[in-house]
Parts: structure tokens; sequence; C-alpha cells
């Protein structure tokens, strides 16, 4: 019956998006009022009708009611109840269900708070949304339901992949998902202001905090799924360049353009047909990034199911989408009137040269992503990894970070340089002396985490300096917001440099009772030892490791095997230190009764990841200082419109 | 128009200078791209291509076939293996250092990642088949024909 309830409800709100869209669009139109005071109940209906579908479908996880089909395939009774309920998006349909949801609760809250955006382009906003978010529904009831049934219950379940067994599950794709489809917020404000032609820095100021709001979960998303990587597949690395991260990644780098680039717009109303245009391609990019992981065409873990169909689906759903707004873009785009100058020296031309460098990473990445499907086209088979992304990226990265050591220093519109000269020499000199102490004393590391290490310590010195000269009390949130978010950034360099150039590895064959060293630490194997978990059995070995001769702590490096279905996964240990993190991993048993164990002492790597959080940390500083602001001006609105009804009513 | 505090640009112009700044920094970033993925895209090859056109020493590449029954060998480290990878037309020596896959076995398919050092294939990473449902990508990168060969050589 839940099940049934559960695609009922699906299809009440795929009707009321139609509707949404219908009612929008006529409202617009000369003499359709009567429609206008019907969308944003409608927005909010059909986002808390798609939650209803989403609870059922949790239910049916949590109770593995075996004669649904997506559970039979998925699912198992003996699987802890936290994998039952994260596997409700660890699988095609369920995951897709999870973006239609975040897609039309966004567009519910949108309705039910936005209050700063003019009536016309929000009614536009909203069936945008409806739009947009009808082609998923199709996709999503048309070949990807999740409620079938079976025509007979399954006797047990198939279980869910081992690799996805993990807590990562339970965080990761849902905040991912939210910063991907939230973005079709911005998609959507973006479509509503070249409808209305409405343009302008009331328009930035309404859009910034759902772009921010989403990009803080991608940024989380990202951060949290590195870490997942990191420790779950057993190799060491945090970033691997997958198709499926570049897929994240993307509209991540298109987002964070489009943030800085609405701020320009708010503040000092220029850049408004850039700012549209990024509004659209962030989105874009969430899309091209679900086509390449769900069509199939890529495989991973990733993508759940290869179905020829789902990908033409949703390549057609991308060209409709994208080609559509940039149609629709190329129509309006001359009828955006002319924004504010600025002199080529001014906040303004600073936040230009990183947007530009920001969609040129975009642009590598992006290529370097569909390299491979296009040399396919002719028959040759590549894979294009790190060697590519890393330093071609690298070249417009570099710049991009030094220039945020001096962008929030300048004034708007025109500055003179030699104000800041003083004010920039301090992390000019510190990224000198940095590059300088990496050369000196640690000859021999590759020159890209040597730059990573200069300039990742300037920039995180160089990102608190806009806060020189200000009462600190009286700062906005919002600056404060800028700092901490720039700061992270240079933190988390410096851990991802520091990883690059410093980690040591200790690849060895033990027995019990043998010690080895891996940089300043010291190991001895204790024992490896069987032991069983719910789904699973492992064996465990047990290590002790010191510190440069300090107290010992002990690390459970695992090898599990499940048994529904049948897998391996490797449990890497990890230790953390102040300085830096040691990660074991236990191998397999060699003919000579010898376990291959594998070390890594990586200095200071947690810095990547407290960094990454320190960045999303900054936005909602800044999303919050915004949402206040905001609030704040309404309230002296509704004073002001208030009394001067009061004044027309004495009069 | 005002023109004192953009130094004299009119507007028009400006907008002109931006787009131009951005199309040629966008340009600049494809051309790189196409340079670099040129020179660092990693190929996939098969023993017999291997054999007929080596590519140049130390160039990351991918090497696809059958690890040879009894070829594997495991050093007195523990953990460097020595192997040989083949299609039924050519055999090439790989060596690789590092815990295996759980499903590497003789008989097994396999690709290595990893580069041409004199006539030894050293390995990076192995990538061996998981279990029935979950196949390394590249496993299905050979051509059927290379596929149907492998297959034949191992029954």
């Amino acid at each position: 019956m839940i099940a049934e309830i559960g695609l009922a409800v699906l299809w009440m709100a795929a009707a009321l998006a139609v509707l949404q869209l219908f009612a929008g669009f006529s409202a617009l139109r000369p003499g359709g009022k009567a429609l206008a005071g019907m969308v944003r109940p409608l927005a909010v209906m059909q986002g808390l009708l798609v939650a209803l579908s989403f609870l059922a479908l949790i239910d049916l996880f949590l109770e593995t009611d075996l004669s649904v089909k997506l559970v039979a395939e998925n699912s198992h009774s003996m699987k802890p109840f936290i994998f039952k309920l994260a596997g409700t998006w660890g699988n095609h349909e369920g995951s897709m269900l999870l973006w239609v949801t975040i897609m039309a609760v966004s567009g519910g809250v949108v309705a039910l708070v936005e209050k700063r955006l003019r009536e016309d382009t929000l009614l536009a906003t909203l069936a945008g949304q409806a739009f947009v978010s009808l082609g998923f529904y199709a996709f999503l009831l048309l070949s990807s339901n999740p409620f079938e049934r079976l025509p007979e219950p399954a006797p047990e379940g198939a279980g869910l992949n081992p690799l996805l067994q993990d807590i990562g599950l339970a965080f990761h794709p849902p905040t991912l998902y939210v910063g991907y489809v939230g973005l079709s917020v911005a998609f959507s404000f973006a479509i509503g202001a070249l409808i209305t032609r409405d343009v302008g820095p009331a328009f930035a100021r309404a859009m910034r905090p759902w772009v921010l709001g989403a990009w803080i979960f991608l940024t989380v998303g990202i951060t949290a799924g590195s870490y997942w990587a990191y420790y779950t597949l057993g190799w060491g690395g945090w970033w691997f360049w997958d198709p499926v991260e570049n897929a994240s990644l993307m509209p991540w780098l298109a987002a964070t353009a489009l943030l800085h680039s609405a701020s320009v717009l708010a503040s000092r109303n220029a850049l408004r047909a850039w700012t549209v245009m990024l509004g659209v391609i962030a989105f874009s990019m969430s899309m091209v990034g679900t086509f390449l992981v769900r069509s199939g065409i890529l495989t991973s873990v990733h993508a759940f199911a290869v179905d020829p169909e789902r990908g033409s689906f949703i390549l057609a759903l991308l060209a409709i989408y994208i080609g559509g707004a940039l149609a629709l873009f190329g129509i309006r785009a001359s009828t955006v009137t002319e924004g504010e100058r600025f002199s080529l020296f001014s906040r303004e031309a600073s936040l230009v040269f990183n947007n530009v460098m920001l969609c040129g990473i975009l642009g590598i990445v992006l290529l370097g992503t569909l390299y491979p499907l296009m040399t396919e086209a002719f028959g040759a088979k590549v894979s294009v990894g790190p060697p590519y992304f890393n330093p071609v990226s690298a070249i417009f990265a570099i710049p991009m970070m030094l220039m945020m050591g001096v962008g929030p220093l300048l004034r708007w519109r025109k500055d003179k340089p030699a104000r800041i000269t003083a004010t920039v020499a301090i992390p000019a000199l510190i990224t000198a002396l940095a590059l300088l102490a990496v050369v000196v004393f640690a000859p021999g590391i590759r020159i890209l985490p040597m730059l990573g290490i200069a300039v990742g310590a300037g920039l995180a010195i160089a990102s608190w300096l806009p806060l020189n000269g200000r009462n600190l009390r009286r700062t906005p949130l919002s600056v404060w917001g800028m700092v901490v978010g720039h700061f992270g950034l240079g933190v988390a360099l410096l851990g991802a440099a520091s990883e690059s150039a410093f980690s040591t590895e200790r690849l060895a064959a033990m027995n019990v009772g043998d010690t080895q060293s891996v940089g300043p630490i010291s190991l001895k194997l204790l024992s490896i030892e069987p032991v069983a978990g719910p789904n699973w059995t492992a064996l465990e070995a047990t290590v002790s490791a010191s510190y440069k001769g300090g107290p010992a702590v002990t690390l459970h490096p695992q090898a599990r095997t499940f048994s529904s279905p049948p897998g391996e996964r490797t449990e890497s240990a990890l230790h953390t230190r102040w300085n830096g993190q040691l990660y074991a991993v236990l191998g397999n048993e060699g003919d000579d009764g010898r376990w291959q164990m594998r070390f890594w002492w990586k200095p200071f790597v947690p810095l990547l990841w407290l960094g990454g959080l320190l960045v999303a940390f900054g936005g909602l500083l800044a999303l919050i200082g915004r949402v206040a602001q905001d609030v704040k001006r309404l309230r002296v609105n509704d004073k002001i419109a208030f009394r001067k009804a009061r004044q027309d009513m004495l009069k | 128009m005002n023109s004192k505090v953009t130094g004299g640009i009119k507007p028009k112009h400006q907008r002109l200078v931006l787009l131009l700044i951005a199309l040629v920094a966008l340009i600049g970033a494809g051309l790189l791209a196409a340079y670099a993925l040129s020179n660092q895209a990693s190929y996939f090859y098969v023993p017999a291509d291997l054999a007929k056109a080596p590519p140049e020493q130390g160039r990351a590449i991918r090497l696809g076939g059958m690890v040879e029954k009894g070829s594997l060998k495991t050093r007195a480290d523990g953990v460097t293996i020595d192997f040989i990878v083949g299609d039924g037309k050519a055999r090439i020596p790989v060596r690789y250092t590092g815990i295996t896959p759980d499903l590497f076995v003789e008989g097994s398919g396999v690709v290595a990642e990893g580069r041409m050092e004199g006539n030894t294939f050293v390995a990076d990473n192995l990538l061996a088949k998981h279990d029935e449902n979950y196949v390394p990508r590249q496993m299905g990168e050979m051509t059927a024909e290379q596929a149907k060969q492998v297959v034949a050589e191992t029954q």
C-alpha cells in the first residue's frame, strides 16, 4: 500500500508542476493576474507531496518490503538500520527521487519565503522551476519508477554494494545533492529574470542567499566525499580526478564564480549578463554531471545501472534545458542593459579576473572529463588522469589564488595601487619566504607542491588583511565569511601540497611481532585475528604505533568480506595527530605466511578537509549575515509602508 | 557620459574589452587543454600492440590482458611481484609493488596502470575484476576481438 501511495503522490506532484508552469506563465501575460495567486501555494504543495513520496520510499526500505523491485534489488533484511535508511538513495531510482525531492522542496521554500524579488520575476522563476522539475518527473515516472512492484515478492534482497556500506553514504549523497540540485534555484532565477528583463542589484541580492546555500552544501559534500574516498579505497589518495568527482567539482567551480559575480551585481550593478549566464551554467554543470554518471557511459561505483534508454533520456533533458536556457539568454542578453563601469584596477576587475580563472579551470576539467568519450568515438581508448589535470588546472588556479590575496583589499570602482602596496607586501613576503624555505630545506620536491605551499601560506595570511583597520565588532558577518572562506582555501591548499610533497610510504610483508617504521613513526604488528560484524567477517590486524618513541597507540586495519552481496573491502585504520595522519592498510597473506601491510605518514593532511570545512563555514557566516541584513531591510520597508499607509488614512 | 572615473572608457568598449579578455582566456584554456590532453592522456594497450609499436619510455599507459599461468612470482621482500601479461600474440613482463586486488590470480584478466621501463611494464596500480557485478570500466575497454582472444586463451 505504501508503494502505491508513494507513486500516486508522485504523479500528483507532477500534475501540480504542470499546473504551476501553466499558472505562472499565464499570470505573466496581460490579463492573467487571476492565476497569479495560485503559483506560490502550488509550489509549496508540490514540495510537500514529493517529500511525502520520498518518505514512503524510505519507509519501504526500512521495512525491507521485498515485493518492491527496488528494495529487493538493493537492500537486505540483515543490513544494519543506518544502511537500510541510506540505502534508499544508494541506487539509481532512489537517488533520482532524492533529486526531484530536493528540487521540489527548494522550489516550495522559495515560494514560501522569497519576498525580495519583484513579484512577476518570482512567478517566472517558479514557472521555470516547475518546467525544469517536469523533465525530471518524466524521467523518474517513465523510466526509473522507484515504486515498481515485483510480480512475486523476492525471498531475500540482493543487498548493497559493500563499497557503499559505510557511514559516509548516510551523509555524502544527500549533502551533495542539496548543493547540486539547489543550484536549480539559481537556474530558475536566471530564467525568471531573463523573461521579465529584471536583471539588477535587487535580483542579485535575492538570488545570492540561494546560491550561497547550495554552494555551502556542495562544499561540504565534496569535502566529505573526498574524505570518504580517502579512507575507504585504501589507496591513500584523496582526489582521483574520477569523472564522478569532476562532475561534482564543475558545478562547484561555476557556483563559486556565480557567487562572486552576484556580489558585484548586488553591490555595484555591473556584470549583469555575465551573472545570469553563470546562473545558467552552474545548474547545467549539475545536469551534465548527472548525465555522465547516470547514463552508464562512464562506469564507476556511482553508476548504478547501465541503461542506454536512461542515457538518451537524460541527454534529451540536457539538450532541452541547457539549449533552451542558452537560447533564451541569446535572445534576451542584448536587452539586459549596460551595467556600471569600473576601472581596470578595482575590486570589480579583480573579481572579473577570478571569474575568468574559475571558468578556465571549469573548461579544463570539462574537456578532460569528456575527452575519453570523444576519442572513443574514433576508436581510441584513453584515460585522463592527474598528469593532465594537476598542472593544467594549476596554471589558472595559482594566479587566481594570488589575486585572492589582493582583490578583497581593493576598493570598488577605482583604486590606486599605491594605497595597498604596503599591505600586500606582508603576504608577498611570506609567500617568498615559504618558497625559499621549501627550496632550501626540502629540495627535490616537485614544483606543484612547492608552489602550493608558498601560495597557500601567502593566501592563509593575506585572507585576514581585509580586517585590517576595521572595527572587528562592527565588521559585517559577510566580511567575516569572506575572510574565513578564503583562509579555508589557503589551509586546504597547504594540506594538499604538504600531503603531496612530504608523504612517506612503507610497504612491507610482516610476521606477527615484526617492526617497521614510516616517517617518524615506529610500528609493530601485534596480532591478526578474525572478527565479525552484522553482515561481514574480517581479518583484523592490531598494530601499535609510536611517534618518535612516544606513547604507543593501537590501530586496527581490517580486510572485510561481505556476504550479501559477496564482496571484499579493505577497512583502513587512521591515527590523527596535530601534525599529520598515520594510515594503515592490511593486505593479503603471502605464500610464506607473512602479511602485506601498507602504511603512510601524511604530514598535515587533515588540513585539507579542515580547510574545506572552513570554506563552507565562511559561506555559512556570509549567508547568515546576508539573510539578517535582508530581514532587517524588509522590516524597515514594512515599517515605512505601514507609516505611509497610516498617514494616507489620516489625510 | 561621465568618463572621469573609468579612465575614459566608453561603456560599450568596457563590455567589449571584458568580453575579449574572457574569450582570450577561455580559448587559451581550450588550446592548453587540447595540447596537454594529446600529451598526457594515457592510452590503453594490449600486449600485441605494445610489442608492435611500443610507446616512449616512461609515458603513462594502461596494459590489459591475462595473467599467464605459472608466471606469478613474489620477490623476497614479500610485496613485489613479477608476472607476465599475455594476449596469445605477445607476452609482456610486469612488475608491481603493492597490495594486489582480491581477485587478482593467475589466469584471470587484469588491467595495469603504469609505464614501460626497458622491456618491463612497471605497474603503479592493478585493477582486477572485483566480482560479477562490479567490473572496473577498464576491463570492458578491450575491443570485442581482443576480449575474444583473451577468453580463447584462458579456455
